[in-house]
């Protein structure tokens, strides 16, 4: 169960309204079932009443929903930010996508959300789904109510959470967590240690399966382009059916080298996933690269950091060994 | 070059400052390297996305070589830093998703290196060769 409770949230927000330092709140509602949520607006108290939702599902990230909703009109909007949404939060300020003066920023703290594509792994018609302490109770339509495991329910961003501290706000509800040392390369080691072969496999079986919805571009809070590459009629991929089965590796390298030193790792990209392919597995392994080449950074720690794409030193190791280096495998 | 009958497509992406001098010289020097080496001219080895070396394996190439200055000796200061940074990167990942490492390189070749711009190419060319036809990055949506 999530620390802070939903009347906190709401009254917060009711108590913003009414005193008039915001106009609207992005807030999560209900979709069409408890565990869809789905980012909203709200605009009175009655309507944060009636929709406004918290619960272990609202994974959404809302910085970059801020670019388009400060943009409409006059008024603060009140945003609701998990310690990763702050990181993203912070570079979208870096790159001057919003204004900062039009936000009202409330930290949450999260003690992670839940997939629901791994809770449908052992349960057949989900209808509720609730957290005990360590437990997770999920009411089932065929054989009544389920008990699970919380650790095991996780999505892979949680389960390696890079931090519980809020990195911007201003105001914070609850206590203020710290930065974990998460493990959470531990994927990419492990892919590296692979033969070459072994990991084109992989790639070839994770990516074959792309649909190229796109979902993962435009969910993505570093993919903020105005115009994007991808939607290009002459690139020659657009109306042809699928040739080969590792065809979309192309869009996902560029996909992924678009926001190298941009990417908070905020894995918004595998929690959209409708193929649940681990897209943040090749983000992470531009992060790694970044702080075994160039020193540890990371995108969005602070407002204005140059990130190390857009920077050089005389002693750069050349393109060459950056290919040895990362190499470990026998 | 063939082997086995298979002559490689090699995509070189020069420097308008010193590689594609460097690529003249060795032409007046009267030196040889494989007529499978195409070369494009760029102003900077900087100017080079990362886009347009996937965009040459995707519509066929075998082998990717980019050519700048050294370090240091950059027409416009520091594009071959970005450059080295960039490919660095990129290469990495190539690496991570089980392509070929021998298929994509940089090379810094000067105006003055004419011999080094035909060896370079020379041994690229039969690398790739050796690795035979690009599958793994092939898109058969581009090809022609």
């Amino acid at each position: 169960m999530q620390e802070i409770k939903r009347e906190i949230l709401t009254a917060k927000a009711a108590e913003l309204l009414e005193n008039g330092t915001v106009t609207r709140v992005l807030g999560w509602k209900r979709g069409e079932f408890d565990y869809d949520v789905t980012p909203a607006v709200f605009e009175s108290a009655a309507e944060l009443e009636e929709g406004f939702v918290w619960n272990d599902f609202c994974g959404a990230n809302f910085s970059k929903y801020l670019i388009k909703e400060t943009a409409k009109g006059e008024g603060k909007v009140l945003v609701f930010l998990k310690p990763c949404d702050t990181y993203s939060f912070n570079q979208l300020l870096t790159e001057h996508r919003f204004d900062r003066e039009k936000v009202y920023a409330v930290g949450v703290p999260c003690a992670g959300m839940l997939d629901i594509s791994r809770i449908k792994e052992s349960a057949e018609g989900v209808l509720a789904v609730r957290t005990e302490g360590d437990q997770v109770l999920v009411d089932t339509l065929y054989d009544g109510t389920l008990t699970l495991d919380r650790a095991e329910l996780l999505p892979d961003r949680c389960k390696h959470c890079k931090s519980k501290k809020h990195v911007a706000y201003d105001e914070l509800l609850g206590e203020e967590g710290e930065v974990l040392d998460s493990h959470r390369f531990d994927e990419v080691e492990a892919l590296e240690k692979m033969t070459p072969d072994e990991r084109f496999a992989f790639w070839q079986n994770e990516l074959s399966r792309c649909i190229r919805c796109n979902a993962c571009r435009d969910v993505c809070p570093a993919c903020t382009c105005e115009k994007c590459v991808f939607d290009n009629p002459e690139s020659g991929v657009e109306n042809k059916a699928a040739a080969t089965s590792f065809e979309e590796k192309m869009f996902h390298i560029i996909r992924a080298f678009h926001v190298v030193g941009r990417c908070t790792d905020c894995g918004e990209c595998s929690r959209v996933c409708p193929q649940h392919i681990p897209l943040h597995l090749l983000n992470r392994k531009f992060i790694k690269d970044i702080d075994n080449f160039y020193g540890e950074y990371q995108a969005g720690a602070e407002v204005g950091s140059r990130a190390p794409i857009v920077n050089y030193t005389e002693g750069d190791l050349e393109p060459g060994e950056a290919v040895k280096r990362g190499e470990t495998h026998a | 070059m063939q082997v086995n009958g298979y002559k490689p497509l090699i995509v070189a992406f020069c420097c308008n400052w010193c590689s594609y001098a460097g690529a003249d010289l060795a032409g007046n020097n009267r030196l040889n390297y494989p007529a499978d080496v195409k070369i494009i001219r760029v102003p900077c080895s900087c100017r080079v996305n990362p886009m347009f070396i996937l965009r040459a394996f995707q519509r066929g190439a075998d082998g990717v070589i980019i050519c700048g200055c050294h370090p240091g000796d950059c027409h416009y200061t520091s594009g071959n830093y970005y450059t080295r940074r960039r490919m660095a990167l990129l290469f990495s990942m190539l690496d991570y998703l089980g392509i070929e490492k021998e298929r994509t390189r940089v090379e810094w070749v000067s105006a003055a290196e004419g011999a080094k711009f035909a060896a370079t190419m020379n041994d690229f060319v039969e690398t790739v060769a050796a690795l035979g036809e690009n599958k793994r990055l092939e898109d058969l949506r581009c090809k022609k």
